[in-house]
């Protein structure tokens, strides 16, 4: 009994020792996420302008606002636009780069380091160098172009070219980070299964198909999910690639994000702006619902 | 982690497969180098040879470095970056270690509830929180200190998760041991349990620093004066301003960049390692 009591005891004591060092952690992710988050969606009822003093109730009104407002629409498309055409084009390359260096026997830790050095430095940065091989006339691109005898390109500066054209600098930064991860999927991948499938007769394309691309689906889904966070949130490459940051030209680029931060931190509009952040989280939530059914489903064969 | 044997392709000799396979590596690499070639290039030239289309520089100079280190204060923005990277990096790989530990290995009500709590604030974009943010800052006068750029950042929803999933595979054996050898709670989190996940625990060190090294929609918020802003704000409102100076816009950059290329090309193994580990646990 005695033995039975102190047992109990020991355990209470570590179930506080628990709580303790649960203390200060609860209270940042209540103070810093849960509260602020509770906190935008009241702010996006007012029109909150941080400079004056009333901040009058609107209702739903900002939400009304948001969705008459073209630019809102435009800033949404290209949103859409940077997601279908980035995060494929980074799954496609990178599964294919780490396909080839799987069979590399010699240099694969350099070129593995060769593919990661832009992910690891910083994206303004990036975005500037991008901006100046962008640039018209002058910029490398053009010179290439121009050396090939090809007619000059826009592209930074052509509506119809330049969010591509932030698309392949955003591609090419983020690439290297594919590639690391799709290669610690295949490499987690048993021989014995390859094995086992050659000796039924399968090589190259259906050894791929059959093999491969299955048991990789979990490091798709996960670079999928990762992917398309990501890009709904662009934002410094476009600040820093287009004139002034301003998304431009003619709105070509802007991405909600920026369209947030414009009216929140230029305006100084916080109730409108905490309104976008809104429509953004309830974006982020449907595809990560959707996104986990997907998963779900895939697991079944 | 054994190679793979080649999928069979017979009707190729294994050289030619080989040299295809090294030469598509080859270009893919190169597109990958050549943007920080042309941004070397271009901040070693002159400002008069901008627009002439030469490649590499006639006359290389530094002259273009010592321009913006004198416009603008660039050692003073490292070392912001540094302070805040380092500082929110340790509380990170402290706090995000502990939560970790006590969710993997002690038995308490609400243990599961709390989890889900912590993890479900992964959902809210940090886009959303960045209002509320700012208008606590404005009242506590947060704007323009390291703690202002800071404090959103001390302790990360993923990283307890990862630490989570490595604390777990700690045997509780281990730790009952120890208690019998009688050593204190926070001894078995500190002593016991943070040495056997360093792997995990240097991958989110990584993580966190690179993230909060490279981070920019936060820090261009809370930063108004020039000395309080972060290399990456800082660079970008230098190129901003600089107009068409694509000389001196591209000698910051190289600034902005070379030291981390430095550090990579030192620790490349390890980083890379680490960021493989974290996709798959994650």
């Amino acid at each position: 009994m005695a033995v039975r009591s102190r047992g109990l005891t020991l355990r209470q004591r570590r179930t506080i020792w628990a709580y303790v060092f649960l203390l200060v952690p609860l209270l940042f992710f209540i103070g810093i996420r849960v509260a602020p988050t509770l906190f935008a969606m009241s702010v996006s009822l007012f029109k909150w302008d941080i400079l004056s003093p009333t901040k009058p109730w609107l209702g739903l009104e900002n939400y009304q606002t948001l969705f008459n407002d073209p630019v809102f629409w435009k800033a949404l498309t290209n949103t859409l636009l940077y997601v279908i055409l980035s995060v494929p084009l980074q799954l496609v390359v990178g599964l294919f780069i780490a396909l080839l260096l799987q069979r590399a026997t010699r240099w694969k830790g350099f070129f593995r380091a060769l593919y990661f050095i832009p992910f690891v430095t910083s994206t303004v940065a990036i975005s500037w160098v991008w901006r100046w091989m962008y640039e018209p006339t002058f910029g490398p691109l053009n010179q290439l172009l121009a050396l090939l005898h090809l007619p000059e390109q826009k592209f930074l500066a052509d509506p119809d070219q330049a969010l591509f054209a932030i698309v392949i600098a955003i591609v090419w930064q983020a690439v290297g980070f594919y590639i690391i991860i799709f290669l610690a999927g295949l490499e987690s991948i048993p021989s014995d299964f390859y094995d086992a499938a050659k000796i039924d007769g399968a090589h190259g394309w259906n050894l791929f198909r059959h093999i491969t691309l299955p048991l990789l689906n979990p490091t798709i889904v996960f670079l999928t999910v990762i992917g398309t966070i990501t890009a709904i949130q662009v934002f410094t490459q476009v600040l820093n690639m287009s004139y002034q940051g301003m998304g431009g030209p003619l709105n070509s680029t802007k991405s909600l994000v920026l369209f947030i931060y414009q009216q929140g931190f230029s305006s100084f509009k916080m109730g409108y702006a905490a309104a976008g952040t809104v429509v953004l989280f309830v974006i982020i939530l449907l595809i990560t619902l959707i996104q986990l059914r997907v998963t779900s489903r895939r697991v079944e064969y | 982690m054994a190679e793979q044997t080649q999928p069979s392709a017979r009707p190729l000799p294994r050289w030619t497969t080989e040299t295809i396979l090294y030469a598509v590596l080859l270009i893919g690499g190169i597109v990958m180098v050549i943007p920080f070639i042309w941004m070397l290039a271009t901040s070693l030239k002159p400002a008069k040879e901008i627009f002439l289309g030469n490649f590499f520089p006639l006359a290389p100079t530094f002259e273009n470095y010592q321009i913006v280190l004198k416009k603008v204060p660039f050692a003073r923005w490292y070392l912001n970056s540094l302070i805040v990277a380092t500082l929110t990096t340790l509380s990170v790989a402290f706090f995000d270690s502990l939560v970790g530990f006590t969710l993997a290995k002690y038995e308490f009500r609400g243990k599961n509830v709390i989890f889900i709590f912590i993890l479900s604030t992964l959902m809210v974009p940090t886009e959303m929180l960045i209002i509320p943010w700012f208008i606590l800052s404005n009242n506590f006068h947060w704007v323009d200190t390291y703690w202002g750029i800071m404090f959103p950042g001390m302790m990360s929803a993923f990283g307890i998760f990862l630490m989570k999933q490595f604390m777990e595979g700690i045997p509780s054996e281990l730790l009952d041991a120890a208690r019998i050898d009688g050593v204190s709670e926070f001894g078995l989190f500190w002593r016991i349990a943070m040495p056997l996940v360093r792997p995990a625990l240097a991958a989110l060190c990584i993580f966190t620093f690179l993230g909060n090294w490279n981070a920019f929609l936060w820090p261009v918020i809370i930063t108004e004066k020039m000395d309080m802003r972060t290399i990456p704000v800082g660079l970008s409102f230098f190129s901003g301003e600089a107009g068409a100076s694509w000389e001196l816009i591209m000698a910051g950059a190289a600034m902005a960049t070379i030291p981390v290329l430095i550090v990579f090309v030192i620790f490349q193994r390890q980083i890379i390692k680490g960021i493989a580990l974290t996709g798959l646990k994650g």
